[in-house]
């Protein structure tokens, strides 16, 4: 089971756009911080990450250390046929995460 | 006693207003990431809206709200939106992708800045012209330690 | 299920009690009442809500390892998290909601307990908490949650650490005013297990606690000893009537 939400209106409305939120459980992990006895934590941040509607890739993102631990992302897409929306992601390492949600179009 | 600390209070609440005011001077902090993104590209201060706090209540999770004014059809459209920081260690922060035309481009995240800097955001149209915009923060360290 | 008749026993100590209280009723204030406009937006939104990362997993392992006994959660932990601590007849003992947790998973199920504030125990005790989300905190101080009430009481008045501070000092006498950047709140559990932005992670009030101890350079109890119960137990009868909020989210 993926350690993610994904929110999106239960009904979108044909050609408008409707705001998708998605949170992922992922440390985000700088490579900056050390553990109790000094040793450094590696890095491990989510780097890509894309949103696929009914196959077609609507939104990217290349992600950082610069984006807050347990990633939050907030962005609209134009509601077309109804079907599915998938997201997959990828960590620095080499951890693959999904999730995916129905779109029911109105 | 009363008097003075009223007086320091509101010189620094004076402070904290002014400081928003430099971002709006459409001058951009000198990063190399950021240079080497526009390549010469003078990027034009309008159109792009970058929301986050004046002051942080903790660097590790900073909201952020980017928003590029449409409307955009029938010509160029948002390619990328980017995301640059003055001072952490990385730079380059995040970039975000449209491959199809939108005309509502508004991203919510929660960033990570490590200290008091400033954050400037970049849209990339699809005819290469570029929209910048940056927001001073101010990164305030908890009140007490936490060894937990 | 409780008798009417024990509800309004609970109900007149709550009133006998209610005058001693350091922080009367009126008065009483969540944390998030004295957070910044960030927080209170994360902790308003449930799909922006970190804190929810945390009850899914939480809902992933009622499933897999509770709902066989304990049926429906939003159903059957309606209420429990916020009569916690509870005295536990079966162990003789106070018991927080992590620590009944444990005991049922090793007591009952004969499974290797998950571990004080490893994510899995973290994420069910979120779960259950969010069952009690918006109902008052109830616990009982009578019988034998008396002694460790007093202990608790007895832990919050008492000096700490190399700043030689007690919890009252910031807690009930200054709550309100500014500590550095921070307005000090009233000290209250009732947003746990919360995200803390510092943690990046959703934590049990007793990590929050022990937090606040390292704050005033104290040594810090181990996680799931009594002593950190007993407060509980206390921060819970003096923060009586507030509505639980887990999952809550906190700078």
């Amino acid at each position: 089971m993926p350690d993610a939400r994904i929110n999106i209106p239960s009904k979108v409305a044909r050609g408008e756009p409707f705001p998708v939120k998605l949170q992922i459980r992922h440390p985000m992990e700088t490579g900056y911080r050390t553990d109790d006895v000094g040793k450094g934590i590696a890095r491990n941040v989510i780097r890509t990450l894309t949103c696929r509607y009914n196959g077609e890739v609507v939104f990217a993102a290349q992600l950082s250390s610069g984006i807050a631990a347990n990633p939050f992302l907030s962005f609209f897409v134009v509601a077309r046929a109804p079907g599915e929306m998938i997201f997959e992601w990828i960590d620095d390492a080499g951890v693959k995460g999904s999730d995916r949600v129905d779109v029911n179009v109105a | 006693m009363k008097r003075r600390r009223l007086i320091q209070g509101a010189g620094a609440l004076a402070l904290v207003a002014c400081v928003p005011a430099r971002a709006a001077d459409n001058a951009l902090p000198s990063i190399p990431a950021l240079s080497a993104f526009l390549a010469g590209r003078t990027p034009r201060f309008e159109r792009i809206r970058l929301e986050l706090p004046s002051i942080a209540d903790n660097g590790f999770a900073v909201p952020m709200k980017l928003t590029v004014e449409g409307p955009f059809a029938p010509g160029p459209y948002v390619k990328t939106l980017r995301l640059f920081s003055e001072t952490n260690p990385v730079p380059a922060m995040a970039a975000f992708e449209f491959p199809l035309p939108l005309e509502r481009i508004e991203i919510e995240s929660r960033i990570r800045l490590a200290g008091a800097q400033q954050v400037v955001a970049v849209a990339e149209m699809t005819d290469g012209r570029v929209y910048a915009t940056a927001r001073e923060v101010i990164v305030t360290l908890a009140g007490c330690m936490d060894g937990t | 299920m409780r008798c009417p008749i024990a509800l309004a026993a609970l109900g007149m100590a709550a009133i006998a009690f209610a005058q001693e209280r350091p922080i009367s009723p009126p008065d009483l204030r969540s944390g998030i009442a004295f957070a910044g406009a960030d927080v209170r937006a994360m902790q308003a939104d449930d799909n922006a809500n970190p804190g929810f990362l945390w009850v899914q997993r939480g809902a992933q392992l009622w499933q897999a390892n509770c709902a066989s006994c304990h049926g429906d959660a939003p159903a059957s932990m309606r209420g429990v998290a916020a009569r916690y601590p509870a005295y536990d007849a079966t162990s003789q003992s106070m018991l927080d909601l992590d620590g009944r947790i444990e005991q049922c998973r090793v007591v009952r199920q004969k499974k290797p307990a998950f571990g004080r504030e490893s994510e899995d125990l973290v994420a069910l005790g979120s779960y259950v908490s969010f069952q009690s989300r918006g109902m008052p905190i109830a616990v009982s101080i009578d019988g034998p949650a008396r002694a460790a009430f007093d202990r608790g009481a007895a832990f919050y008045q008492e000096r700490h650490g190399q700043m030689n501070l007690a919890c009252t000092q910031c807690h009930d006498a200054n709550w309100g005013k500014r500590l550095f950047n921070e307005t000090l709140s009233q000290g209250h559990g009732s947003a746990f297990p919360a995200y803390r932005l510092e943690w990046q992670a959703v934590g049990s009030l007793q990590r929050r606690v022990r937090a606040c101890l390292f704050g005033v350079r104290a040594q810090m109890p181990a996680p799931g000893a009594p002593e950190l119960t007993d407060v509980e137990l206390y921060l819970a009868w003096r923060a009586q009537g507030l509505p639980m909020e887990s999952p809550g989210v906190r700078r």
